[in-house]
């Protein structure tokens, strides 16, 4: 049987069928031999009992083995006796092993899933929503009842962890913060000077550029990149200190991670964010004003005036007074997610994203309100 | 155990023969990070379907020599051979069909999270040969079987196995392509003592059964007790290779506290330090005698 691709060949002897097994039986000639035998199987090659000659196998690993005896069990099951016979004696061991482990059966298969398992699963996740709001209130309890410790002990506030902090949130993310800004100034009077140029009122980008800008795009922009980047930076932070047990090792110490962890993040975003806003308004107003003055075709000390003209204070307090909130938001949220974080590494990943969706949400979410306020205040 | 009354004695680490035919020879070899230098001149020959522990101290370069022999760290000189194919010699793809013929077990598993445990099996299967998807999950259960896991724990994602069970996953992707080598970083640590001695004997039994070699770098004496049949110790940037009882005569002061401190004694060195090689069929006299 000098066939160079044949791992199996069988003669009749008598009652019984031989087949005679040669060559490599490896993983790597796994898929050969498999398609050989499920042929010669399905063939029917066989007549009453099959001994399996292995004297020509020349190397078997498991997968070889694999093949030999699941081969063996399906013409048993289909009735023949099958006997294995004058295997090298040096693969003898591997045989009896994967014989020993050959799979019963398969393994479980999990049942399908139905129409009710998918409506059950929207529950769940609803449920999962409202423990984790309430959850989240708790933790705001948790940190008002330490906020409120502190404040009667004001020794105790970690000042060079919050200065550190501004400093990572507030003067770090300056740049980034306040080159957005002005190039939203800059899309906000070029959209607004090319649409109001149709009715001839130009002259008010500078009224649309001041109000946009003040009342919602420095605020909203602002926080937007704060949540991305300080608040997945608490979560992260909080969350590889929960992964490598400190968060622990603090609470042993008699420290509360709410006063050491939470405490410096939350007053010093509280801090850090209306500057941001403040530093923010002044670069979109700025990027505004550079974009009147190309297009609208007037001086730069005749947009400060009409700017002066088309804006109140009240303007510039109703974008302010909604940081201070929203840095609160931000800053527990992050926070929150990072002391969820339980085990791996992996829910460090999963909690940091997740704190910049929710944090970004909640904010918008806010300032809705905040508007909705506003008008019936009527400012 | 005598000391060796002879100061020179010292242990060699090669051995004699072609060294094609060895899993592993390695001539000269040198790493060095920045000014600091883990080995220097490091020769080792490792024989095919034979059990070698590595030890030696923290920061002596264990993991860096493993790490060196599977080709993710390239050395700064020394020629390395493996599965008696030469790693200069070879592109990057013949390569990765020398590294398929490995198996590596990390020290914490190392296991894909995003893939069940059968997937993970899977994974050089897929990667290395052009089995179809039904004897994949045949064998991938088979593998699951060899390494003493349950059959529902190929469904099972690694975040949902306990650390041994890590570990057992990851020795069964490691024998996913019957390696002929398969590589150990701290097999046992973390685990218990119970779970320890079981996944050494699990090691053993498969060493024999699919007569693979295994080279395992180790801390724990009863496994090197259990189931090395020789011994390679990271020692002053060089390595020296023995059986037990030929470590224990070294007079150098850190083998004389490993082989003979406390923990060595609790591990039954001494008494018992020679019976895997009787259990094995080696003679526990060796070919390579001390230069």
């Amino acid at each position: 049987m000098a066939m160079a691709e044949s791992w199996v060949s069988s003669a009749r002897q008598g009652a019984k069928t031989v087949w005679s097994l040669q060559g490599e039986w490896t993983v790597h000639h796994a898929e050969k031999i498999n398609r050989e035998l499920s042929a010669k199987i399905a063939a029917g090659e066989r007549g009453g009992d099959v001994v399996f000659n292995m004297a020509g196998i020349s190397s078997l690993d498991s997968a070889g083995a694999w093949l030999v005896l699941r081969s063996a069990n399906t013409l048993r099951t289909s009735g023949a006796e099958v006997s294995l016979r004058d295997l090298d004696p040096r693969m003898n061991d591997l045989m009896q092993r994967v014989i020993e482990a050959a799979p019963s059966g398969k393994p479980p298969v999990p049942p399908p899933r139905t129409l009710l398992d998918w409506i059950a699963q929207i529950g769940e996740a609803v449920y999962e929503i409202w423990d984790q709001l309430l959850d989240l209130l708790a933790f705001f309890g948790a940190f008002c009842q330490v906020f409120l410790r502190v404040i009667a002990n004001p020794r105790r506030l970690r000042i060079n962890s919050i200065v550190s902090h501004i400093e990572q949130t507030g003067l770090n993310a300056m740049p980034i913060v306040g080159l957005i800004s002005f190039l939203v100034g800059v899309v906000l009077a070029y959209q607004g000077a090319d649409q109001l140029a149709r009715f001839g009122a130009q002259i008010f980008t500078v009224n649309m550029v001041g109000i946009s800008v003040l009342r919602e795009m420095g605020i909203l922009l602002t926080s937007i990149v704060v949540a991305g980047r300080s608040g997945s930076a608490f979560t992260a932070q909080i969350g590889t200190m929960k992964v490598n047990e400190e968060v622990d090792a603090m609470e042993t110490m008699g420290l509360t991670p709410m006063e050491v962890l939470v405490l410096p993040r939350v007053i010093a975003l509280v801090i850090a964010l209306p500057l941001l806003t403040f530093f923010a308004d002044v670069l979109g107003l700025l990027g505004g004003g550079v974009m009147c003055v190309l297009l609208v075709d007037m001086s730069f000390k005749q947009y400060l005036t009409l700017l002066n003209q088309a804006i109140t204070l009240s303007q510039f307090w109703v974008g302010m007074i909604k940081a201070p909130v929203f840095a609160l938001l931000i800053s527990l949220i992050g926070c929150f997610e990072g002391m969820r974080v339980s085990g791996s590494a992996e829910s460090v990943g999963k909690l940091t994203t997740r704190s910049v969706v929710e944090g970004i949400f909640l904010v918008i979410v806010f300032d809705a309100f905040f508007s909705i306020l506003f008008s019936l205040l009527g400012v | 155990m005598a000391v060796s009354d002879d100061p020179e004695f010292k242990l060699g680490s090669t051995l004699p023969g072609d060294r094609k035919d060895f899993a592993v020879s390695i001539r000269g070899l040198v790493n060095r990070f920045g000014t600091q230098v883990v080995h220097d001149g490091l020769d080792l020959d490792i024989k095919r379907g034979e059990v070698l522990g590595i030890v030696g101290g923290s920061g002596t370069g264990k993991s860096v020599l493993l790490r060196t022999i599977l080709g993710l760290n390239i050395a700064a000189e020394g020629d390395i051979m493996l599965l008696g194919e030469k790693q200069r010699d070879l592109d990057e793809h013949e390569w990765r069909r020398v590294q398929a013929r490995c198996g590596v077990l990390y020290q914490s598993g190392a296991l894909f999270s995003s893939l069940t445990v059968a997937e993970n099996i899977e994974a050089p299967m897929r990667e290395h040969s052009d089995l179809d998807d039904d004897l994949m999950d045949q064998l991938a259960a088979l593998k699951i079987q060899l390494v003493g896991l349950p059959l529902s724990a190929g469904d099972k994602y690694p975040s949902q196995l306990s650390g041994g069970m890590k570990k057992r996953a990851g020795l069964a992707r490691a024998l996913s392509l019957d390696p002929e080598i398969i590589f150990l970083d701290e097999p046992t640590a973390g685990l218990d003592p119970v779970g320890a001695a079981d996944f050494d004997q699990l090691i053993l039994s498969l060493q024999r059964s699919l007569g693979v070699t295994v080279v395992m770098v180790t801390h724990d004496l009863d496994s090197l007790v259990a189931i090395c049949d020789r011994i390679a110790v990271l020692l002053d940037k060089k390595i020296r290779v023995g059986t037990m009882a030929e470590l224990m005569r070294d007079p150098h002061p850190w083998m004389q506290e490993y082989f003979h401190g406390p923990r060595a004694r609790a591990a039954g060195m001494g008494k018992t330090g020679d019976s895997r090689q009787e259990a094995n069929g080696h003679p526990a006299t060796t070919d390579h005698p001390p230069r």
